[in-house]
């Protein structure tokens, strides 16, 4: 991509089609939709010049929100390097006069992933791990992804002084290396993966409970969400703590994380940033199982779907299994080594210093195996059984549970039981008998899937003022897909959602087309990182803390370590604690 | 069978990616539209016919399609690659990927291949009348699968890594290898199948079967260094193309808990 923003200076105007904007309660009106220097404007605003794009019979939604994914950063390298095979069979995209070579059916390369979260009508996507000692490279590649906005959430929940902090009772200074740490990462939010049991892990334990200490640390998981919860909302960062929770992909687990859910039940959010939930809950599907073992695995969706019902303190997104061979990848270091036990692949593993650590795992979702077309059925219960869509989100972690390119499918598994059902036919005869999904009739409407896909993660991520949605003022982010709802019944025919979903009529990235028909058409579009910053609290215990890690263990040095300002030309920073005026 | 020839007519090139030359592509199309065949050399494409001339006459379908290609061409890859059906005679060497993932048909080289020949195969003969390169009838780089099914032949010698990540099929050697023969044989068999089979008529250097896990390797010119992984179990008569051999019987790899068994020519 070009080294300068781009001023847009674009107008169009989005006529007649469709619209689904849920945070401004639009359900499908018919409407016309003004785009002017990038963002959404009064259509009686624009001039005579405008390009007119006809809409009509079309679907035009706000750009989509991709609230947990892995696209950038070290582990999503090791990903595409120790996986030649994961290019074999996927089509690779030969350079065009516009667009870059690459490929990668799980993992794909930078440019290629930008490519095609655009074709799907993306335009906002959070890379979900980012190790802050190596936040250098995930910002390197986010620079080298072009026209989706991007942030990353910062891993803090095995980092040394955040433990010691928690131990230790002192939440200023617990605030202040929070706060510092964003704003030396350049991350957007506080991202909690396997609380101390990655830690742990350098040890050769894990934590499976929210009660196991952490060896040496002697500080429990609840803790570390707890302590990390109420720092983030005294902060008031946009984004609540966003927990990957203990003992994930384990069968029995639902205890888990029915007691992880309730650890922030007293703790009050911060409703600056417009967000409802002091925890978001990642990939839930893989912490809701029930039984002892993967013999007797059952699904328990619906006890956590029930929690979820009847608590506003949470959000959650799904990680739908997609029955697909993909990478997966996770700072859930010792996950990753059981994950690797079970299918004798190729095993990455790395330890980040006074960090975090992470773990690479190439894994095959045989649709025949019962395991999988179960737990492929436990994500369609999640996002069937919880009521409200702005509590539950639609994502694949990818790549862990499937590639995004698989979103397509999902909304129609979602939007039509006969597509379940078609699917169901050709899996495991356990998966009816151990599950309860044959018995759900809902099919989600459009609005629902906007909400889930838009709304929900867009006002979750606390950035519902600009991203989401397409009321005057919001970035002019715009997916629309040829699909007429009104003369098409997507419950019987779900293919037609397929297509038109998987490949955007078009797309518009800050009120520039990049996708038409489903190609990409423009890349040089403005790109930005966005970031949290919340620092400025000149705490001296805290820098001197700083200091002396780095003196003492780091291996590098501190000066060599924050993000500086060229590995993220184009930022576009949120001002949140002292920074913005305190709580 | 119709037959069409191509003959290297002196063009000079570096190395060419040639995956266009299999019965299946052919089948069906003028000469004019063979000729027209993209094939790569480096970041540049060119047409097929500006390196061969084309000659005799297609068949309708692949089954009826046989190439003969005319001559050495040791830097032209893919000949054969992903071919289902017909037949391709190559009367010199060819480069890479010699019949890589053919699913059927069958391929004569009357030469020598270079590496990666017949990797991933899932059925169909390939013959190699000279020597094989390395990671003959492998996996592809990084995968865990490795040829499934169909035969190969080698009249020469072959290179480290055959049969590599074998899950199917037969491999001979009439000659020696070197290293690594059946290395992670039968990772990814099912348990109730046997895996893929090697029969080695020559020398075999050193680390045959390392970590295999099933599958079976005969080695009848002996091994110059075992695998420490395998245990000995006596000796079994084994008839080999219709000849009664004595072999002793190594069961392994134990570093992988392999079910793996090698016959090593007594």
């Amino acid at each position: 991509m070009s080294a300068n923003p781009i001023t847009p200076k674009n107008e169009i105007l989005i006529k007649n089609g469709f619209v689904f904007d849920p945070l401004n309660g639009v359900k499908g009106d018919v409407k016309d939709i003004a785009v002017q220097n990038g963002k959404i404007v009064e259509p009686s605003k624009l001039s005579t010049k405008a390009k007119v794009i006809d809409a009509k019979g079309k679907i035009v939604m706000p750009g989509g929100v991709d609230i947990h994914t892995h696209v950038a950063g070290p582990k999503v390298n090791v990903g595409r390097m120790f996986r030649p095979e994961d290019k074999l069979h996927d089509t690779m995209t030969t350079r065009t006069s516009l667009l870059r070579s690459g490929g990668g059916f799980s993992v794909p390369s930078t440019f290629e992933t930008a490519y095609r979260y655009a074709k799907l009508g993306y335009t906002f996507v959070n890379e979900a791990a980012m190790p802050p000692l190596l936040a250098r490279h995930t910002h390197e590649e986010i620079h080298d992804t072009p026209i989706i906005d991007q942030s990353a959430f910062t891993l803090l929940g095995n980092n040394w002084l955040v433990m010691e902090y928690i131990k230790k009772n002192q939440p200023e200074n617990l605030d202040a290396y929070v706060a510092w740490m964003l704003k030396a990462t350049k991350g957007s939010a506080v991202k909690i993966v396997n609380p101390g049991g990655t830690e742990a892990w350098g040890w050769g334990k894990n934590c499976t409970d929210i009660d196991d200490p952490v060896p040496y640390f002697d500080v429990t998981p609840k803790e570390i969400i707890q302590g990390l919860a109420a720092s983030n909302e005294r902060l008031g960062l946009p984004h609540s703590i966003h927990l990957h929770g203990n003992n994930l992909g384990h069968p029995g687990n639902y205890t888990t994380t029915l007691k992880t859910m309730a650890l922030t039940e007293g703790i009050t959010t911060n409703k600056k940033s417009g967000r409802t939930q002091n925890i978001h809950f990642t990939h839930t599907q893989f912490n809701s199982y029930g039984g002892t073992k993967w013999g007797d695995m059952v699904s328990k969706a619906d006890a956590i779907a029930d929690y979820v019902n009847s608590h506003d303190h949470i959000t959650i997104d799904v990680g739908f299994v997609t029955l697909d061979e993909t990478t997966t990848m996770t700072a859930d270091g010792p996950f990753e080594f059981s994950l690797s036990t079970t299918n004798h692949l190729k095993w990455g593993n790395l330890d980040v210093e006074l960090e975090t650590g992470s773990g690479v795992v190439p894994f095959v979702y045989d649709p025949k195996n019962s395991v999988f077309g179960r737990q492929w059925a436990v994500g369609l219960e999640l996002a069937l059984l919880v009521k409200d869509p702005m509590k539950c989100f639609l994502t694949t972690d990818h790549p862990n549970a499937g590639p995004f390119t698989r979103y397509p499918v999902i909304t129609s598994w979602l939007m039509s039981k006969k597509a379940r059902d078609d699917k169901m036919a050709t899996l495991h005869r356990w998966v009816p008998e151990k599950t309860k999904i044959a018995e759900i009739s809902r099919e989600m409407s459009m609005y629902e899937i906007a909400q889930m896909t838009r709304a929900g993660p867009a006002k979750a991520l606390g950035m519902s003022k600009t991203k989401g949605h397409l009321g005057i003022g919001a970035d002019a982010d715009v997916s629309i897909y040829d699909l007429n709802l009104k003369t098409t019944d997507v419950t019987k025919n779900p293919e037609a959602i397929v297509k038109a979903f998987g490949s955007a009529a078009y797309t518009i990235k800050a009120g520039e087309v990049v996708v038409k028909d489903g190609e990409v058409v423009a890349v040089d579009v403005p790109k930005f990182t966005i970031w949290t910053d919340a620092d400025n609290f000149n705490n001296k215990e805290v820098t001197n803390d700083i200091v002396e890690k780095f003196l003492k263990y780091y291996s590098l040095t501190l000066n060599n370590y924050p993000v500086q300002e060229n590995y993220a030309p184009h930022q576009q920073v949120i001002k949140a604690g002292p920074l913005a005026g305190g709580n | 069978m119709e037959k069409v020839t191509l003959t290297p007519n002196g063009e000079k090139y570096l190395v060419l990616e040639a995956d266009c030359i299999t019965p299946d592509n052919f089948a069906g199309k003028t000469l004019e539209q063979i000729a027209d065949m993209t094939v790569w050399e480096g970041n540049t494409t060119h047409r097929l016919g500006k390196f061969f001339d084309i000659g005799g006459k297609t068949g309708a379908t692949a089954t009826e399609t046989a190439i003969v290609v005319n001559g050495n061409v040791p830097r032209v890859k893919y000949i054969g690659s992903k071919m289902t059906d017909g037949a391709i005679l190559c009367k010199g060497d060819v480069d890479m990927y010699l019949g890589a993932w053919m699913k059927g048909g069958s391929i004569l080289c009357k030469g020598s291949a270079d590496a990666f020949a017949g990797i991933q195969m899932e059925g169909g003969d390939l013959v190699i009348e000279g020597n094989a390169g390395n990671y003959l009838g492998a996996a592809y780089r990084g995968d865990w699968r490795g040829m499934k099914g169909g035969n190969i032949l080698v009249k020469g010698n072959a290179g480290n890594d055959l049969g590599e990540y074998m899950i199917g099929g037969t491999i001979t050697i009439m000659g020696n290898v070197t290293f690594n023969a059946g290395i992670h044989a039968g990772r990814d068999v099912k348990s109730k199948e046997p895996g893929g089979r090697i029969i080695i008529h020559g020398i075999a250097d050193a680390r045959v079967g390392a970590q295999m896990v099933r599958g079976t390797i005969f080695v009848l010119g002996g091994v110059k260094t075992m695998m420490p992984g395998f245990t000995a179990n006596g000796t079994e008569e084994v008839e080999l193309d219709g000849k009664k051999m004595m072999f002793s019987v190594f069961n392994g790899d134990r570093a992988e808990a392999g079910k793996g068994t090698l016959y090593v020519k007594a």
